[in-house]
């Protein structure tokens, strides 16, 4: 209990003090030049917030189904020796039926990039 | 103590999860309370599924809602806003429903905490391999229909 | 016991939620809240009934929130190509 309010305290002091700290003394004298987004040296063109490209979002979509298999696989593959061969095959089939997915994606050239 | 301040925290930006008119501080806000029900997780002792909670909503699934707006919305005026309609009827459905849940919770006896703990991992790794091994093999079918699906809509033909 | 009344508030505000809101992705975001209150609410039941069943479950829920925001978006981002607008009010294309 008290730790957790100690940790609390702690984490709101750390992160507003040094925000407060930059804040007060730190130089401000901005130009157009520096509040500039940075693009590695190139001026940039049009503001910041721009219309993503769909191809991203297939990406994203294939790593969430992933993820969640992901999770599904930890506890399963920690208790497989203790339950021998059939805990194998089901987790064979729980794989299997999800590179069908993956196989369809890759054939689809979602995981290409253009 | 800790129970009451994730709780607070939680209400408060659902709340704002459902008022704010930008759409996108709402799915800010959405990710604040994902954060407070895994730390409510954890409260429960299930770290798993804090740790699932973290990993699949906050990595996987807010971005992709991120992505979503910033695909959908006009960026031109900046603002995202969004509009509500019939906030008042649609309020006192809602508290209704609230008082009727309570008191047919009033009239429910509820069980005393039994205390015997178990293994969060491994004793959901025994269940999901024996007693629920067919609702398993069903998730990876709908995972697989769901990529096969979001694939075929998303792509441009 | 609080936690039994919290998720029936969480889950009354995803409702209202998902009543009032128009663009389409909010009301998504308030389906995600109202699944996280049943999930909270089995939470709840598996450690005080000291039953796994409880967990599995909300693990389930979560792979089912998963593939629902997959091909929900993905139909959003399809409504958007065709229409140019997300408002669930004036997509009325199979409205009698």
């Amino acid at each position: 209990m008290l730790d957790f309010i100690i940790y609390l305290v702690i984490g709101i002091i750390f992160v507003v003090g040094s925000f407060a700290a930059a804040y007060f003394f730190s130089p401000h004298h901005p130009t157009d030049k520096k509040l500039a987004t940075y693009e590695c040296g190139e001026d940039p063109i049009k503001g910041s917030w721009i219309q993503y490209n769909v191809r991203y979002y297939l990406l994203g979509l294939a790593f969430v189904i992933f993820d969640v298999e992901a999770i599904f696989l930890l506890p399963c593959v920690l208790v497989m020796k203790s339950l021998g061969l059939i805990a194998f095959i089901e987790l064979a089939i729980f794989i299997f039926i999800l590179v069908l997915g993956l196989a369809y994606a890759w054939r689809k050239g979602a995981l290409e990039w253009i | 103590m800790i129970f009451y301040f994730l709780a607070v925290t939680l209400i408060l930006s659902a709340i704002l999860v459902v008022t704010l008119k930008n759409i996108f501080h709402c799915a800010l806000f959405l990710i604040v309370a994902i954060l407070a029900i895994a730390g409510l997780y954890f409260h429960l002792q299930a770290p798993f599924l804090g740790v699932v909670q973290l990993i699949i909503y906050i990595g996987a699934i807010m971005v992709l809602i991120l992505f979503a707006i910033m695909l959908t919305s006009r960026i031109s005026d900046r603002l995202l806003q969004t509009a509500s309609r019939q906030s008042i009827p649609a309020l006192l459905a809602v508290i209704v429903f609230i008082l009727l849940a309570l008191k047919s919770l009033d009239k429910t006896p509820l069980p005393a905490h039994i205390g015997k703990n178990f293994d969060p991992i491994l004793d959901l790794g025994r269940a999901l391999m024996t007693a629920y091994v067919l609702p398993f093999e069903v998730v990876s079918l709908l995972l697989l229909v769901a990529l096969v699906g979001a694939i075929a809509l998303a792509r441009k033909d | 016991m609080e936690i039994i009344v919290l998720s029936l508030i969480l889950f009354g505000i995803g409702l209202f939620g998902a009543l009032t809101r128009k663009n389409a992705i909010a009301i998504l975001m308030a389906i995600e809240l109202m699944l996280n209150a049943v999930n909270l609410n089995l939470a709840y039941f598996s450690h005080n009934l000291s039953n796994i069943s409880g967990q599995v479950f909300v693990l389930f829920i979560i792979a089912a929130a998963a593939a629902e925001a997959v091909i929900g978006l993905a139909i959003i981002i399809n409504l958007y190509r065709e229409f140019h607008k997300i408002d669930v009010e004036e997509i009325t294309l199979l409205k009698w």
